[in-house]
């Protein structure tokens, strides 16, 4: 990656269960703050849940929010918090060199769920079924949203890769300010993914549906109690320019793409294959130039499946088994598996750590599984270090998709 | 059921697909696209809803006569009496 131009980080936006702000979701994470609901879930009854609260009339009408899709309303938050975040004079921005590439695990299950519970109530008879079926379902609806809210007229799509997406959102971002496609990429994931009964019923009967009395405890990675995912909704976007163009507006820079990878499995639809994860984290570091010595904090992907998170630990031993330096934390512990979302948050609950020296924790490890052993794990409290200089971000998907992003302290 | 009553109903309808607008003043023999913010998509709407709450059904060749307040009035209370009778 020696002649691609350096890819910085210059605004985010975010919604997620414990904040919808980068400074109250960090001083949640810090202070060890969970959150967790308990939902009514057609057909299925009560589940867990991570529910987001951001306010959605903040950049929409009520006729958007009506006719468009929880992930698009996500996104328009998401984005215009990352705008308003960067400081750019929006207006003088040209809205043609403007990409958004939004990573999502899934999209249009809640609008077709919503739709045959619809005609389910005349009779199944299809004349009772909307007309905003098909802009809605579209895969490219979160980013089209935020094309259609902000006037930006440039490329926009999403990028589907499973719970792999929100660094796959970013890669893209990054690759396409790389081959000139856009000065300016809008980039992240996003999830709605609470609103459809289908992805929990999928994970009950595959056994990985997280339960525990108390919801903020369900989510469990790493402890010997755990018992599976807790499902949840939020979004995260990042804006990224190439350096240059950053500097020139003087803008505050959160951290620099020090490389990326994305591989795949080829192995199983579900269980996640440690050789690959291991292959894609290295790749990444190769193309960063580093070593696993010099990463400070792994944000890992681990969901709290029995099998997965142990898969992903086999994988971090035999990459980081040897480094004293590298902490490894969860996020997931705090808000659940925001699905499409979950790569692009998790990161950012850890940039503010360039700035604070701090290494959130991964919560609720009552009891750590002897299986999931891990040098340098932050359990259950944060902990303060010298210095963060660069953060691995594992983000891990069905269909064996893999993506490992590596953000470095930026300097000169 | 009065013409006052069919537009009523339409309001009404108007008032959930297009929640941000003002429907104080709508004048009833102006086209409601000229003084409201409606597509064709909120159109579709309409039609939808007065299938869905009052089962009645308005043909493609017919979506003009919804043009304003008024023509909906002339166009929809036949229907509505003929339901009722």
């Amino acid at each position: 990656m020696s002649t691609r131009p350096r890819i910085v980080i210059t605004g985010i936006g975010l919604t997620a269960p414990n904040g919808n702000t980068l400074a109250e979701y960090r001083a949640n994470l810090l202070a060890g703050r969970a959150n967790i609901q308990n939902i009514d879930m057609r057909y299925m009854g009560q589940v867990h849940a991570g529910v987001c609260d951001y306010d959605a009339r903040k950049y929409q009408s009520r006729k958007e929010i009506r006719n468009g899709t929880r992930a698009g309303s996500v996104a328009i938050y998401c984005a215009r918090e990352a705008l308003a975040d960067s400081g750019l004079d929006w207006e003088s921005v040209d809205k043609s060199r403007v990409g958004v590439y939004l990573g999502t695990t899934e999209h249009g299950n809640v609008e077709t769920e919503n739709e045959i519970h619809n005609i389910s109530q005349f009779n199944y008879d299809t004349k009772f079924w909307t007309h905003h079926h098909n802009p809605r379902t579209v895969a490219n609806n979160p980013a089209g949203e935020v094309t259609m809210n902000l006037g930006i007229t440039g490329p926009h799509y999403t990028i589907g890769a499973a719970c792999a997406a929100g660094n796959a959102g970013l890669i893209q971002g990054a690759q396409m300010l790389s081959l000139g496609e856009c000065d300016l990429a809008v980039t992240g994931g996003v999830s709605e993914s609470i609103h459809t009964f289908g992805i929990f019923a999928g994970f009950k009967n595959q056994g990985a549906l997280a339960h525990h009395e108390d919801p903020n405890q369900a989510s469990r990675p790493f402890d010997k109690g755990r018992n599976g995912i807790v499902v949840s909704e939020g979004g995260c976007v990042y804006l990224l320019e190439r350096l240059e163009d950053a500097k020139a507006h003087g803008a505050k820079i959160y951290g620099e793409l020090a490389g990326w990878a994305i591989n795949s499995d080829a192995t199983d639809a579900v269980l996640p294959n440690p050789v690959r994860q291991a292959e894609c984290m290295r790749l990444a570091l190769s193309r960063a130039g580093l070593e696993p010595g010099d990463i400070d904090i792994v944000s890992t992907h681990a969901t709290a499946t029995s099998m997965g998170d142990i898969q992903e630990v086999t994988a971090l031993k035999e990459v980081f088994g040897e480094s004293s330096r590298t902490r490894i934390n969860n996020t997931k512990s705090f808000i659940g598996h925001a699905m499409g979302a979950a790569g692009a948050l998790e990161l950012a609950g850890n940039i503010p750590s360039f700035e604070d020296g701090k290494v959130h924790a991964t919560i609720n490890v009552d009891e750590l599984d002897p299986e999931c052993t891990l040098p340098n794990l932050v359990l259950n409290q944060a902990e303060s270090v010298e210095k963060v200089d660069t953060i691995l971000n594992n983000s891990f998907g069905m269909l064996g998709i893999n993506s490992v992003l590596i953000v470095r302290r930026y300097s000169e | 059921m009065t013409k006052d009553d069919v537009k009523q109903i339409v309001l009404d309808i108007i008032a959930e697909i297009a929640p941000d607008e003002d429907l104080s003043d709508v004048k009833p023999d102006v086209r409601l696209r000229d003084q409201l913010d409606l597509d064709s998509m909120d159109f579709l709407d309409i039609v939808m809803e007065l299938r869905k709450q009052h089962g009645i059904e308005v043909p493609e060749d017919d979506y003009p006569q919804l043009a304003s307040l008024d023509s909906c009035a002339n166009y929809l209370q036949p229907k509505f009496e003929a339901l009722n009778a």
